[in-house]
């Protein structure tokens, strides 16, 4: 009983520096500084909604490209050839990956974990395979009568204390790295769960929202309507308007939901958030390179959970910042109604709490 | 351990007294003799594993190549009518709820301590019967009850469509305002007979073993069978009454207009995972823990040896179930939890792995110096031990909450759990079946179908549960009844596993139908010396009451 105080104590001291890391790098509630800078924006967000909305909707007057093209936007084509942002065929490893944060998770658990686990399977198996036949009964008629073993008893209580010990360090070292909050100028989208499909709201670039719903197949649509094809992605995971955000700088996404419990989840980024109604939750991630990722749905939320795919494209932030501009918003900075071109460095003015806002400086 | 003065009843012809049993019916169904209750309960269990088994052939079917193939029709079968699509789907959210439902609270607790339990408590300590006879009978008939209630289920509305779609885990607001229809309700009030039917159970397992052991047998003498038994009951007294009330709150969110979880009212779906969890997670220990127990009784007898550590393997259990109460937020690791919180659960519940290690390589040393005798018993033993190790392990890789926000909900988490169920406490459950069977019936299973069982389960659940590994980490969410092109190759070769796994069950009750009726006859004792507990005192079967005078333990 001893041993296990003491293990729970070594446990809490380990625990301390990484807190307290992660509380010094928590300075503002974010979440209530990123709901405030919405603010400012909702005379230019319905509109801008609404436009998105119509573009849903209003198939035959404007003639909507069938591959969710905007003008000045052109949706990236999946890398099929390296697997990025989706599963390999076959595929036995965790998917690649393309955030700092998901670098360290995955080397944890490739190098720490799985080789330490695989380590004391590979032992128990060993130990059970030599009393199966070294002390079977033809070669060990007499049973010996021992019982006990202070010495080994301690041994294997201990070991796999310090082994778990060893595991804790980098363990709790990744948590505090996912904690970190993404700094006042990151770009934030708010992500919603609804049954069975995700909207995607841009607070800093004029609040409108992205519906975004899973592309089905040529066979299963009416004639004229937009179907899945490659280029939009594989089977089940492709969708008509993804989540577009800049690579290479930090992102704020938050979630929630407006009906039950989903999760947004990306495997390729290591990320993974549920969507609860009433709460908004936080997390940052970068995203290295421009790509496209896809992922799932993650908490059962009703008959069509499979069928809520999620589709990260991360554009170049000039890209991006067109991407905001065809969608009718503005990079955080600009007046809304008149969109500079988006490399210009926007003016840092009257926007409340974010100096450099735009993405492009903030990339350099 | 326990040395056994001989029983001074077997020499008095208490016979008639002992043997008088009631008619059919009185004997069957208002039973208050624990071995009967026990066979009730087992027999209830194989019932509800082969149907709770069947689900999951069904899913294993649809989920063997990409598409929908067969979900519609089974959909359309069940409502009577051409159904929907999304009646489809619900169809498939119905399966995985029945499936989890019924493998937990009508296969695995059932079989472990209602069956085992009952039967092998009273005998093992050498009391004439349990503390509560009635109560022990209403434990059985509240179970099958709630069984029947989570089966009609399945035939009334829950909003897509027929049934409860809910997940076993019953999450609000998906089961409140999410689900319409009654078929959840029945569900829950499932839950709550079952639960209430366990509690009862409980009081009577901490009763009868406080204070009906045999004289001489004092606590630090009990089989660890006992142990186990002890200390599940005590979590499941401490555990069921938080689920009783988190999914009494579901039923007046669902029909009286409450607001516990519904957050536009003020209440908080996330409070509802805390209430679940913190019964949902010592929940996996009273599934595991009876079967440490069995497994330490059957390892020390073909080993012909006692038990290494015997103090050292009861107080893991106690701890393995202290800590189970305080780390059950690791199933929750991405619903937005503070980093404090997360930080916490993923410490305490690294912990775990020290008691189960102390577990794992005491049965190793009890075996090491012994006489080893490979009997069907000892090699699902054997079994349960490796499976039950590479289990454990991947539940410290999840137990990091980092790497669980890529793991969390995917099939990672289900080939975990299955390693240390289907094939943690599943092999524990053969094994006890093998080892007690001709003691319960009186007849010796055949040890060849035996073997050959074990050996086509063992292969057929590695291929089936394994690849799930795979697909885990390469991004499949659990709950999907259809997946992207790339996930088929792992999910044909699991469904195949299933297919293996099959025929090992078929080979199963082979055996047991063969052995009724030609079965050879057991004698009292038939594991020869190294079976040390009170049962092997006594005939087999048992007469119909036992230790009509104490065994005294010396």
């Amino acid at each position: 009983m001893n041993i296990m105080k003491k293990f729970v104590l070594a446990c809490g001291l380990m625990m301390l520096p990484a807190m307290v890391s992660a509380q010094a790098a928590n300075p503002a509630p974010a979440p209530a500084a990123a709901e405030a800078k919405a603010v400012p924006a909702p005379v230019q967000a319905a509109p801008a909604a609404a436009t998105d909305a119509g573009n849903e909707a209003a198939a035959p007057s404007a003639a909507p490209s069938m591959d969710g093209s905007l003008p000045g936007y052109t949706p990236m084509k999946p890398d099929y050839e390296n697997h990025v942002g989706m599963p390999k065929d076959r595929g036995v490893d965790f998917q690649e990956q393309f955030s700092p944060n998901g670098h360290y998770a995955k080397w944890m658990n490739n190098s720490i974990l799985l080789p330490i686990i695989t380590i004391i399977s590979l032992f128990v198996l060993g130990l059970l395979l030599w009393v199966i036949v070294r002390y079977r009964r033809a070669a060990n008629p007499e049973p010996s009568k021992t019982t006990h073993n202070t010495f080994i008893e301690v041994v294997w209580t201990l070991v796999p204390v310090l082994i778990l010990l060893g595991i804790a360090y980098p363990s709790l070292t990744l948590v505090a790295k996912q904690f970190k909050p993404a700094p006042a100028d990151a770009v934030t989208v708010k992500v919603t769960g609804y049954q069975w499909y995700w909207g995607y709201t841009y607070p800093d670039h004029g609040g409108f929202e992205v519906v975004s719903n899973m592309l089905q197949e040529q066979s299963a649509v009416k004639p004229g309507e937009r179907y899945r094809t490659d280029d939009d992605g594989p089977r089940l995971l492709a969708v008509d308007n993804r989540m577009v955000v800049p690579a290479g700088v930090p992102i704020r996404i938050q979630t929630t939901a407006a009906d039950v419990i989903h999760s947004f989840a990306v495997p390729a980024l290591w990320f993974k958030l549920d969507a609860v109604p009433g709460r908004l939750n936080e997390k940052a991630v970068t995203i290295e390179k421009p790509g496209v990722y896809f992922g799932q749905c993650s908490e059962l939320c009703g008959a069509r959970h499979a069928y809520m795919p999620i589709v990260v494209e991360a554009l170049p932030p000039a890209q991006f910042a067109a991407w905001v501009k065809a969608k009718g918003g503005s990079m955080p900075g600009e007046k809304p109604a008149e969109a500079a071109p988006a490399a210009a460095p926007a003016a840092p003015a009257a926007t409340e709490t974010a100096p450099a806002a735009a993405p492009a400086p903030a990339a350099k | 351990m326990t040395t056994i003065a001989a029983n001074p009843a077997d020499h008095h012809d208490h016979a008639h007294d002992a043997d008088h049993k009631p008619g059919f019916f009185a004997r069957w169904f208002m039973s208050t003799n624990h071995k009967d209750i026990g066979t009730l309960y087992l027999i209830f269990a194989i019932l509800a594993g082969v149907i709770g088994g069947g689900i999951s052939g069904l899913m294993r079917l649809e989920l063997a190549e990409p598409g929908i193939q067969y979900l519609t029709g089974w959909a359309s079968m069940m409502a009577g009518k051409e159904a929907s699509l999304d009646e489809a789907y619900h169809m498939w959210n119905v399966l995985i709820t029945a499936h989890g439902l019924i493998m937990v609270f009508f296969m695995v607790m059932p079989a472990i301590i209602g069956g085992f339990g009952n039967w092998f408590v009273p005998l093992m300590i050498g009391a004439p019967d349990m503390a509560f006879p009635r109560m022990n009978n209403i434990s059985f008939w509240l179970t099958a009850v709630a069984f029947i209630m989570l089966l009609g289920s399945t035939f009334v509305p829950g909003g897509t469509g027929l049934g409860a779609g809910t997940g076993w885990t019953v999450y609000a607001p998906l089961s409140t305002s999410g689900s319409v229809g009654p078929a959840v309700d029945m569900a829950i009030f499932s839950l709550h007979l079952a639960g209430a039917a366990s509690i009862l159970g409980a009081v009577n397992f901490i009763t009868t073993i406080f204070n009906m052991r045999a004289p001489g047998m004092t606590i630090h003498k009990m089989p660890l069978f006992v142990w186990s038994v002890l200390v599940t009951a005590f979590l499941l007294l401490l555990a069921l009454p938080v689920l009783a009330a988190a999914i009494t709150m579901l039923l007046v969110d669902r029909n009286f207009g409450g607001a516990f979880f519904d957050a536009a009212a003020g209440g908080d779906p996330i409070l509802y995972q805390h209430l679940f969890w913190f019964f949902g997670h010592p929940e996996v220990y009273i599934m595991i823990l009876p079967g440490f127990g069995i497994v330490s009784q059957i390892v020390a007898t073909f080993s012909r040896k006692p038990v290494f550590g015997y103090l050292g393997m009861a107080y893991a259990m106690v701890a393995i179930g202290v800590v189970g109460f305080v780390v059950w937020a690791h199933h929750m690791y991405t619903i937005g939890m503070s980093v404090e919180m997360k930080m916490y659960f993923t410490a305490a519940t690294m912990v775990i792995a020290v008691p189960t290690g102390i577990k794992i390589f005491s049965w190793i040393a009890t075996m090491w110096g012994g006489s080893l005798s490979f009997k069907t018993p000892m090699v699902w033993a054997l079994g349960f031990i490796f499976m039950f190790t590479v289990g454990g392990v991947t539940g410290v890789v999840l137990a990091n909450g980092g790497v669980d926000d890529n793991l969390h909900d995917t099939y990672y988490v289900v080939a975990h759990f299955h390693y240390v169920l289907s094939l943690g406490a599943v092999f524990a459950l053969f094994a006890g079946f093998y080892y007690w069977f001709g003691k319960m019936s009186g007849r010796m299973l055949n040890e060849f179908l035996g073997h050959l069982h074990f050996w086509i389960f063992f292969i057929g659940v590695n291929v089936l549960f394994f690849p799930m590994h795979f697909l885990g980490q390469q991004g499949m969410p659990r709950r999907y009844p259809d997946y992207p092109d790339a996930f088929a190759h792992w999910n044909e070769i699991a469904s195949w596993g299933y297919a293996i796994m099959g025929v090992g069950v078929i080979i199963f009750f082979i055996n047991v139908f063969w052995s009724l009726v030609a079965g050879r006859k057991a004698e009292g004792n038939y594991w020869g010396e190294g079976a040390t507990t009170l049962e092997w005192t006594l005939s087999s079967p048992p007469p119909f009451h036992q230790f009509e005078t104490l065994p005294v333990i010396k």
